[in-house]
């Protein structure tokens, strides 16, 4: 089965409501600093994006539906700093936090610190994902393809995958190659990048709704080549 | 706030720096934002040289203007026409093209997008005051991988004498993810 991020076609949601596209970048202090404070931690090179990601999808579904969209970061950052061995539970307790008593040792993470005049220079290089790969691309565009079913990870149970369920066992067509980059299947639970190659695959929406707007209508994911099989 | 004690705790330790997280904040706030993807579009609009290469390889020719890093490492640029409408959406978390936009709006962000835009886009775009004519087709794009979109909308007629600068200032956040049109300024709701 799934988990509770992914909600691609699920019914019951209300109304989008827009955000003013003047209004503020982040809407509360709190919101930023979240962020900043993320993605600072990820530059200890402690997990990669993948495992990061995964920390965000397995929090409870009670706790993802009824956190807000940065409380479910800072909930899995926690999360991560204690099981990856940066911090320990003790150090997340109100008496490790609050009043200021605890094990001000030198952390042996602390040379890699991300410093503040680092910041432009790392945020321009960016986590490109694109590696070289033995696997050759067995697709072309045109070609159908349909993708796995079901969606879980085929490497890990429960594990985390990129190919909404929405889409699972669905026929589609090979738009374009994007190249061959990191597998999030594999690079998620540290079983190494497995790059293979990645394709945009186009879907008519008629595929995958019951009752699709428009006759003409498409939906396009990326998906690796592990998600696919040749029709 | 959990946040200010995960802070804490993180800058006593020597693993943070308050000031990286001041300098994180201030790029995203104040240097990194849609007026970015903004100009790219009007570029496009006016330079059919550079509207090609952006199409062909989006990364390169975004990065020739300076737009590249994190979040941006794999660009593709698609275009809006009479025939098709293109929107972007993210819906496994919140992917988003932050060196041409910067940090999502929280609506892109909403379980209401995530889950509705790629089972009725037309019915999303009606939140967003956006109606299309019957013949366009919808294409929504899921980003599922590390590649990042953004749609370059239809130029609106009567811009035709503009320069760049001034086509940019039309150029809104949300017509590069798809939910909005682009108006010309004498159309434009006042």
């Amino acid at each position: 089965m799934t988990r509770v991020h992914d909600m691609g076609g699920r019914f019951g949601d209300g109304p989008v409501i827009p955000d003013p596209a003047e209004g503020p970048v982040f809407t509360a202090d709190w919101h930023a600093r979240a962020l900043a404070v993320t993605l600072a931690c990820g530059a200890l090179g402690q997990w990669n994006i993948d495992i990061s990601r995964h920390a965000r999808e397995r929090l409870s579904p009670l706790d993802y539906t009824g956190f807000s969209y940065y409380e479910i970061w800072i909930s899995a950052l926690a999360d991560l700093l204690v099981e990856r061995g940066v911090l320990t539970r003790a150090d997340l307790s109100d008496q490790g936090t609050k009043t200021g008593q605890g094990d001000d040792t030198v952390h042996p993470l602390a040379a890699r610190m991300l410093k503040a005049e680092a910041v432009a220079a790392v945020l321009a290089q960016g986590g490109p994902a694109n590696r070289d790969s033995d696997t050759a691309p067995k697709f072309s565009a045109g070609q159908a393809v349909r993708c796995r079913h079901p969606a879980e990870s085929g490497l890990v149970d429960g594990g985390h995958t990129r190919l909404p369920v929405y889409a699972a066992g669905a026929r589609g067509y090979i738009h374009r190659l994007h190249g061959t980059h990191v597998l999030p299947d594999s690079n998620a639970h540290d079983l190494g990048e497995a790059p293979e190659p990645l394709y945009a695959v186009r879907f008519a929406a008629s595929e995958l709704w019951a009752h699709p707007e428009h006759r003409d209508d498409q939906v396009i994911l990326d998906l690796w080549q592990s998600y696919l099989e040749p029709l | 706030m959990r946040v200010k004690a995960l802070e804490t705790i993180l800058t006593r330790k020597g693993l943070i720096d308050p000031a990286a997280l001041n300098e994180i904040i201030d790029t995203y706030q104040n240097k990194i934002g849609p007026q970015n993807g903004a100009k790219v579009v009007a570029r496009a609009w006016s330079d059919p040289g550079f509207r090609a290469a952006l199409l062909q390889d989006a990364t390169a020719a975004v990065s020739d203007l300076g737009y590249f890093g994190r979040q941006g490492e794999h660009m593709v640029v698609v275009e809006n026409t009479p025939s098709l409408h293109n929107m972007i959406v993210c819906t496994l978390c919140s992917c988003y093209p932050w060196p041409l936009l910067g940090i999502p709006p929280a609506w892109y962000k909403s379980d209401a997008y995530r889950a509705r835009v790629v089972r009725e886009p037309r019915k999303v775009l009606a939140d967003f005051g956006v109606t299309l004519p019957q013949d366009t087709a919808v294409r929504v794009w899921d980003s599922t991988a590390e590649v990042r979109y953004l749609v370059i909308p239809m130029r609106p007629a009567g811009t035709e004498g503009l320069d760049i600068e001034a086509l940019a200032a039309l150029v809104t956040r949300d017509s590069m993810i798809g939910t909005a049109l682009v108006q010309c300024p004498s159309q434009a709701p006042k």
